[in-house]
């Protein structure tokens, strides 16, 4: 009887776990078969097009991919270091009773909603941005990074906005991974004279799987921000280098033209990009997760605290 | 002082400037979200319908209500399914079954938002061809079971191994065990848990925009369009009237200061079950 009752237990409860598979593998799938128009029409020939003309039937989404890649990896240019140093001040340097009010503090920017960042991006971040821009020299103009009128809106403001957001999500892994570096690998370091950027390069050097993945965490964060990004890059599909100039990226032009794809084969290329966005995201985060997770088999007791910070309470 | 302990005292000012650099975009958010959100806030906000474009005053109404709807369809939709799979995990958490799982729903935390939308639209939306609230509850569901799961899991493992082992000493079962002893013990913690995950997708727009839709009259109807905060915010925000950006400014005050209140609710419970846990 009672091993009737614990059998059914753990299928039943199995049976809600299994429901999460499910799911991911239904997104997959769903958006393949949602897209299917797209994907035979043009093939790959669809990820080689620059121009993306949905009146004329016209479907190249490599732009759309150039704003993705581009933004989030400048994101990651300006979040990587702050992220770190965030981890080690509160880990290694900050005096006892400021860590806990900092960790609440920077996880914070994490529980700020997408479109707020938006709301800000756009009344205050830009004309800022604008007025910096209207004071760059004019040596600096001329060069491919700053080139084009100074709008306000564009890849910096993009990038720059991203990087905040993405910022909570590497520093709370990277923090969770220096903290399950052994004390004894720094006082060994100590030991030997180092200094304390001595001794702290050491724990980094140990934990250096780990903070990948966190770097990796927040790739994957930045890649499919929406809101955020898709109300201060300008939406114009051009592949530049320009920091100025206004661009487009994959989530995006979902988010704009979605309702307003008129037809199948429209809608369809609008999914087949969502797809590509799907596939490069698991990859990201499922890669990430591996790194993060050998680090905390090798280091903490409890592995499963590295997820908690980001997922369950912020 | 010697070249090395010079550069170690200049990368730990450095780190200590990091920490100022993630704070300023903070206070200025809130700074923001506070002065333009705050006064712009009046009850009319709360109790009116938009009014017709141009004309000043209204409120969102319609869409504390959608968002209200929307995030009950969600809560209903996933907090069985990421209850009973955080279960599942606490307590069979050995398997090669429970890692995938709990891989899969890190990598479904990850997934982004937008793409999650496009999943409910084929799911709901395109069978019956019509926006929906039930569509824009899916969608959030989907994006709340992972963190419900997890948050389950996590809070379960932090009952004192001591309860179990008594409960089994006496003779229960492990369901018995499980639902008599334990989960009531981590309840107010998952109850927290359930209600930040409530808060963070009721902050979600990308995923309403193609499955809730927008409705800017009043409505209460799953299988209509509904209108929710986060995308009248949105609308109101790319619009160019003065009032309109009033009120998005308000909107967004009242989405941060509930997901704030909600993570410092959460934060109490969960340090209160945490020392439980260490005082055993």
């Amino acid at each position: 009887m009672a091993q009737t009752e614990d059998r059914f237990y753990r299928y039943g409860t199995a049976l809600f776990a299994l429901l999460i598979l499910t799911l991911v593998v239904g997104i997959g799938f769903e958006l393949s078969r949602q897209s299917m128009l797209s994907i035979q029409k043009f093939g790959l020939g669809f990820w080689k097009g620059t121009t993306w003309n949905p009146v004329s039937g016209e479907f190249g989404a490599l732009p759309f991919i150039w704003g993705t890649l581009y933004s989030s990896l400048l994101a990651l240019l300006i979040s990587t270091p702050i992220a770190l140093g965030i981890a080690i001040f509160i880990n290694e340097i900050s005096p006892g009773p400021l860590r806990l009010p900092l960790t609440y503090l920077t996880e914070l920017l994490a529980a700020i909603p997408s479109i707020v960042y938006g709301l800000w991006g756009i009344f205050v971040l830009i004309p800022i941005i604008r007025k910096l821009e209207l004071m760059l020299p004019e040596w600096m103009k001329n060069t491919a990074l700053f080139k084009g009128p100074p709008l306000g809106v564009g890849m910096g403001a993009a990038a720059l906005i991203l990087a905040v957001m993405v910022i909570p999500f590497s520093s709370a892994v990277a923090r969770e991974i220096l903290k399950g570096v052994p004390m004894n690998q720094r006082e060994a370091a100590y030991a030997l004279g180092a200094t304390r950027w001595e001794a702290i390069r050491v724990a980094l050097g140990y934990g250096k799987t780990g903070i990948i993945g966190a770097v990796m965490l927040g790739l994957g964060r930045a890649l499919g921000e929406t809101m955020a990004v898709t109300m201060v890059i300008g939406n114009n599909p051009q592949i530049t280098a320009s920091l100025l100039a206004p661009q487009y990226t994959m989530a995006a032009v979902i988010a704009n033209e979605f309702t307003e794809a008129a037809d199948e084969l429209y809608l369809h290329a609008l999914i087949e990009i969502g797809l590509v966005l799907f596939l490069i995201t698991i990859i990201i985060n499922g890669l990430s997760r591996l790194l993060i997770w050998s680090m905390a088999r090798r280091t903490a007791e409890a592995p499963v605290r590295v997820v908690a910070t980001e997922t369950a309470v912020v | 002082m010697s070249l090395r302990q010079l550069k170690s005292n200049i990368v730990v000012g450095l780190c200590g400037l990091a920490v100022v650099l993630a704070l300023v975009p903070l206070a200025m958010i809130l700074f923001y979200v506070i002065s333009h959100g705050f006064t712009a806030l009046n009850w009319a906000f709360f109790t009116q319908m938009p009014k017709p474009v141009g004309e000043v005053g209204g409120g969102m109404a319609n869409a504390i209500i959608g968002t209200l709807i929307l995030i009950s369809i969600a809560g209903v939709l996933a907090v069985p399914i990421g209850v009973l799979s955080g279960i599942h995990l606490a307590e069979y958490g050995g398997t090669r079954f429970a890692s995938a799982v709990r891989f899969t729903a890190d990598v479904l935390n990850g997934v982004p938002s937008i793409v999650v939308g496009i999943f409910a639209y084929g799911l709901v939306v395109l069978p019956v061809h019509r926006f929906s609230a039930i569509a824009g509850g899916v969608a959030l569901a989907i994006m709340m079971i992972p963190i419900v799961t997890r948050t389950t899991e996590e809070l379960l493992r932090l009952v004192p191994g001591g309860l179990k082992e008594g409960a089994l000493a006496l003779g229960a079962t492990r369901t018995r065990a499980m639902f008599t002893v334990i989960l009531p013990a981590a309840l107010p913690g998952i109850l927290t848990g359930v209600l930040v995950a409530l808060a963070r997708v009721a902050g979600e727009t990308a995923p309403l925009l193609f499955t809730a839709f927008n409705n800017r009259y009043w409505s209460t109807s799953l299988v209509q369009p509904i209108g929710s905060l986060t995308v009248q915010v949105f609308t109101y925000a790319i619009s160019p009237y003065e009032d309109w950006h009033r009120q998005a400014w308000a909107g967004a005050f009242v989405l941060v200061s509930m997901v704030l209140i909600l993570s410092i609710i959460a934060r109490f419970v969960t340090r209160r079950l945490e020392r439980m846990s260490r005082g055993s």
